[in-house]
């Protein structure tokens, strides 16, 4: 764990965002089983990211986000109840229930979409940048991607257009090393420390553990704090492992060993660890604090369950706008 | 009335719409000092600067997902894809997001841009810079489709697709920059979705898009000698499609000739054909006939293209053949 000293409520409040989405996570997983349809992504086991990359954006910061995008939502400030009626497919969802899991979006705090295609992100991200520069405001973007994305033509194009330009977007990248079922290292020769791309674009890059909360948070600041200055773009390599298989109900083909080692590696549980050995937290805090947040996500359910289901015409409105 | 040419007339819509928005900007390839690769965006960098009429690197899906990023957020993009053929590069960020982003997130955010593009053959330029790809794109719900024929046409409906709410694809054509046309001294727009009429006629109605409209329009002026009267439309969009002025003007001339550049195998052709046929049947005194491109690339050599490529010899025997 990264030992750098943050004050104590900082840390509550990455912890609390960590925990939100892993409570509404493991919540999905098992709803969704029973009473959902289509397919979802969960972000169990990546939460220290989204955690520790929104803390540093404001309200007016915008975000990409990818498939497995509920986590990103969570930390960038989405509403749960409004993330689990798109879930369930309802009419007070996000996007009216007519997409879902995989493309959750909130405009009113910065989100610009979940995306199904994976790398597609990233040049809109870019351009988000180009649009602060041209508007002249001081907000940036942070753009979440995964390993496999990297090999994205995307990933080139847009990465040089914000080098180029210095724009203010930080590239995020959640290595959790695979693609849907294979290793992204059997198809890509560098694909673990993703800085050294940075340094041929010609801007800065960092390898990071991306399952310490305090170590994303303290290397998206120092990206945040260069591009809000307009010093341009950052590339930030998160390690990380997802808990569950690509989607949920997906075959898992990885290996039992690899999965114990990660789990071991817990965000939640080392950050856990790590407050109650600096006693900012006690036991019963973080059961109160689990129980809360449980009753949050509950409270989602419930408001997605009584939600009204969508008229079939909903699916002719927002193909075009007046 | 003062002439311009149709290139010109493409600049000059933009120059007049980005001095009413700060935040409408050209993006693309060779678009700043250069000039632009088919000399349209000329002196806008001067006037407006880097940051509004900005070089892009040869990334054309970097280019149309920069431009749909800006676009959600607070800008307008135009951006410039040269030769159309190589918009075959950023099509899931054209059709799968852009088209997309309204709907999928439930109409939250609207895409104010423009992808202007230069279409077409006759030039000599072969298998990737001749290609008409404009019927690929009114089969993806979410997009307008803009095709001019002339200088004010493109220059009015240029400002209407950068006003609009909505992707648009504006289908320019690269034989078409060099013509020349008339065009009023004060501003104007052409609304998205009316057709024109080109010329007048009673005895068959040719429905021709972009250059096909000149081309229609000369075996037109030739059989008029002969006593031949074929009225010329242009829907100039396809989406939205005027259907009301090609069923009447089919209404009143009984046959229906459709030319496009474009290949004839699911060319837009067939889709107004399927709509006479199915609204207009009862108006009909002969079959509907179309007119495209032979089904196989574009060969360079004028011998082989012009073979290839439809012909005002092609247009005039179905005419006359139809009558």
């Amino acid at each position: 764990m990264n030992n750098i000293k943050l004050n104590k409520e900082l840390i509550l409040s990455l912890y609390e965002t960590m925990l939100k989405i892993r409570l509404f996570e493991k919540t999905q997983e098992r709803v969704f089983k029973t009473e959902q349809e289509g397919f979802t992504h969960v972000y169990t086991g990546e939460e220290a990211i989204a955690a520790g990359v929104c803390a540093n954006l404001n309200k007016d910061d915008y975000i990409t986000s990818t498939h497995r995008g509920h986590g990103h939502m969570i930390a960038k400030g989405g509403n749960m109840k409004k993330m689990m009626a798109e879930l369930y497919g309802r009419l007070t969802g996000y996007c009216k229930g007519k997409s879902g899991s995989l493309h959750i979006a909130d405009f009113s705090i910065g989100v610009l979409g979940a995306n199904g295609i994976v790398g597609a992100g990233i040049p809109i991200a870019t351009g988000a940048g180009y649009s602060i520069k041209l508007r002249g405001t001081s907000q940036v973007v942070a753009c979440f991607f995964g390993d496999g994305a990297v090999t994205q033509g995307t990933f080139h194009e847009g990465v040089n257009m914000a080098a180029a330009w210095n724009l203010p977007v930080i590239y995020v990248i959640e290595n959790n090393l695979y693609m849907v079922g294979t290793k992204t290292e059997r198809v890509c020769k560098v694909c673990k420390n993703y800085a050294v791309k940075a340094q041929g674009y010609g801007m800065p890059g960092e390898d990071i553990d991306g399952n310490d909360v305090i170590e994303v948070y303290t290397a998206t600041k120092k990206a945040v704090e260069r591009a809000r200055s307009g010093k341009g773009p950052a590339l930030l390599n998160c390690m990380t492992y997802r808990h569950s298989t690509h989607f949920v109900g997906d075959l898992d083909v990885r290996d039992k060993q690899e999965i114990e080692y990660w789990k071991a590696r817990d965000p939640i549980k080392r950050i856990e660890e790590k407050m109650l050995k600096e006693k900012i937290i006690t036991e019963d805090k973080i059961k109160s604090c689990r129980d809360k947040i449980q009753g949050m996500v509950d409270e989602a359910v419930e408001f997605a369950r009584k939600s009204p289901v969508p008229k079939p015409e909903v699916a002719l409105e927002d193909v075009f706008v007046e | 009335m003062k002439t311009l040419t149709y290139r010109e007339a493409v600049r000059e819509a933009m120059r007049e719409e980005m001095r009413k928005n700060e935040y409408i900007f050209l993006m693309g390839q060779d678009v700043g000092p250069y000039g632009g690769e088919h000399r349209v965006s000329g002196d806008l960098h001067s006037e407006f600067g880097e940051w509004r009429v900005k070089d892009a690197p040869i990334s054309e899906q970097g280019i149309i997902g920069c431009a749909l990023g800006a676009s959600i957020t607070g800008c307008r993009a135009i951006a410039e894809i040269p030769f159309m053929d190589f918009i075959m590069l950023p099509m899931d960020q054209i059709c799968n997001q852009i088209a997309k982003y309204l709907y999928t997130f439930g109409g939250q955010a609207s895409v104010p841009l423009v992808i202007r593009t230069a279409m077409g053959g006759y030039i000599r330029a072969a298998e990737q810079h001749s290609q008409c790809l404009e019927a690929w794109f009114i089969h993806i719900p979410g997009l307008k489709v803009v095709i001019p024929s002339t200088p004010y046409d493109v220059k009015g409906l240029l400002k209407t697709a950068i006003r609009d709410n909505n992707p648009v694809i504006f289908v320019e054509h690269k034989y078409l920059y060099g013509m020349k046309g008339e065009i009023p001294e004060e501003e104007y727009t052409i609304p998205l979705g009316v057709a024109d009429i080109k010329k007048e006629g009673n005895d068959v109605s040719v429905i021709a898009t972009s250059y096909m409209v000149h081309k229609a329009l000369n075996v037109a002026n030739k059989l008029e000698k002969e006593g031949i009267s074929v009225e010329v439309v242009d829907p100039r969009t396809l989406v939205p499609l005027d259907k009301e002025t090609i069923l009447k003007s089919v209404e009143k001339t009984s046959r229906a000739i459709i030319v496009h550049e474009a290949p004839l195998r699911g060319g837009i052709g067939g889709e107004i054909a399927a709509i006479i046929a199915d609204e207009g049947f009862e108006y009909l005194d002969a079959p509907i006939k179309r007119i495209g491109a032979k089904d196989a690339p574009i060969p360079f050599p004028s011998v082989l293209e012009d073979f290839i490529l439809p012909s005002e010899v092609g247009i005039e025997k179905t005419i006359k053949e139809l009558l």
